[in-house]
């Protein structure tokens, strides 16, 4: 029996967990048993310094990477082992994912690439563009709709990216340094606007940072050292001295 | 005390308690004035010509003195505001302190257990802050005032951060 399953089994509805993932890059270890699990709607920021495996862990939940060992669960069923088209399937429907830069198409509008997710899924343009521009209205941007990323400021832009990720009004957001690119103030914008959203949608969101003034804005911390939950579990009390 | 009372009046003449109350809305996360402070603020201040009495009000109460800023107050309290805060010359927090005294007397695992709890304090508090100003309904002045937090709280979580890197390095250091 693998240590994986010896875990408690998930939770089902939209809960989202990890049991005992293992991943590497080549030799170096990167996520060294990591479980982790996300109540339906919850803010977790999953933090930690550079070369933690908080990126890592946020990519092997979402299906982007898979995981060498250990297990993805969401919505009660396993999802680390499914094929590549079946994941990313799931990217495009149930799941949403927002990273620090580089995301919109150049050549579209703002509702065009917000509408991006909803065409590919099959929807007609008509309705999915409708879509688009209440999606932009609901982060603050309604009147970018007609405009072409080259003429948004990065925090304008990062907005657009946001309606984009929502517009499925998926069960699960991964956001993954999605202010590092902005000055303090347009970062703020953009997450008090993603969890607002977030939470009148009921969105799950994993929130990967190395700043603890982003972590504020998650319910709680799931904090990542050298690959591994560096949390009360780990904590020594305060003894007496030696 | 003495310039936020001048600064207060400045925007208009008040009596003694609408000065407390104005403080209270200007930094709503402060902690609160006591009445008998404002007044005896005021005394010293008409003592040394930097506000006078202006009046009294008498409706519907007992008679209320307000009082104004004089032209020597104001160029007081505009003395005041183009002075520079000196950064603090000595570190002494008790957050250093006491980290400092847990790696002497106790040991690394120990002094990281306290460190981590500590984090997980200020991050709570970081959180309440963000709600706060996160709020539509909050004024600029609790904006103001729990950015200012926020900020504070946040170099000292980077300090946390560094400190837990170091803290092996430190007892090494402190007990060869």
């Amino acid at each position: 029996m693998s240590r994986a399953s010896q875990l408690p089994a998930p939770a089902t509805a939209a809960t989202i967990s990890a049991r005992g993932i293992v991943k590497s890059y080549g030799a170096t270890p990167a996520l060294r048993e990591v479980s982790f699990r996300a109540e339906p709607g919850e803010i977790v920021a999953i933090t930690g310094p550079s070369g933690s495996g908080k990126s890592t862990l946020l990519l092997c939940l979402a299906g982007i990477l898979q995981p060498e060992a250990g297990e993805v669960w969401f919505a009660g069923r396993r999802i680390d082992d499914a094929g590549e088209e079946a994941r990313s399937r799931m990217r495009r429907t149930v799941f949403g994912v927002l990273f620090q830069f580089g995301q919109l198409v150049a050549e579209l509008t703002a509702a065009e690439n917000v509408a991006l997710p909803l065409l590919l899924s099959g929807a007609r343009r008509r309705e999915a563009l409708a879509v688009a521009r209440t999606g932009l209205d609901r982060v603050g941007v309604a009147d970018l709709a007609d405009v072409h990323p080259s003429q948004m400021s990065g925090g304008q832009a990062q907005r657009v990216a946001m309606a984009r990720a929502l517009v499925t009004r998926p069960d699960v957001l991964f956001a993954d340094e999605p202010t590092g690119a902005l000055d303090s103030l347009a970062g703020e914008q953009v997450l008090t606007e993603l969890t607002r959203a977030a939470r009148q949608g009921g969105t799950t969101v994993l929130l990967v940072t190395h700043e603890a003034r982003v972590a504020a804005y998650a319910d709680r911390e799931l904090s990542l050292r050298d690959g591994v939950v560096d949390g009360p579990a780990h904590e020594v009390e305060y003894g007496p001295g030696r | 005390m003495k310039h936020v009372v001048l600064g207060l009046l400045a925007l208009g003449d008040r009596h003694g308690y609408d000065v407390k109350r104005q403080y209270e809305a200007r930094f709503p996360a402060a902690k609160p004035l006591a009445a008998a402070q404002v007044y005896a603020t005021l005394e010293r201040l008409e003592r040394d010509g930097l506000v006078a009495q202006g009046g009294v009000d008498r409706a519907g109460g007992p008679d209320r003195t307000s009082y104004t800023a004089t032209p020597a107050g104001r160029a007081e309290l505009h003395r005041w505001l183009s002075e520079v805060e000196p950064p603090l010359p000595y570190v002494g927090a008790a957050l250093l302190t006491k980290v400092t005294l847990a790696v002497l007397v106790a040991d690394d695992a120990a002094a990281a257990g306290y460190l981590r709890r500590q984090r997980a304090a200020h991050l709570d508090r970081m959180r309440e802050l963000t709600r706060l100003k996160s709020d539509p309904a909050s004024s600029l002045a609790w904006v103001l005032a729990a950015d200012y937090a926020l900020n504070h709280l946040d170099a000292d979580l980077q300090w946390i951060d560094t400190a837990m890197i170091r803290t092996a390095d430190l007892s090494k250091e402190m007990r060869p």
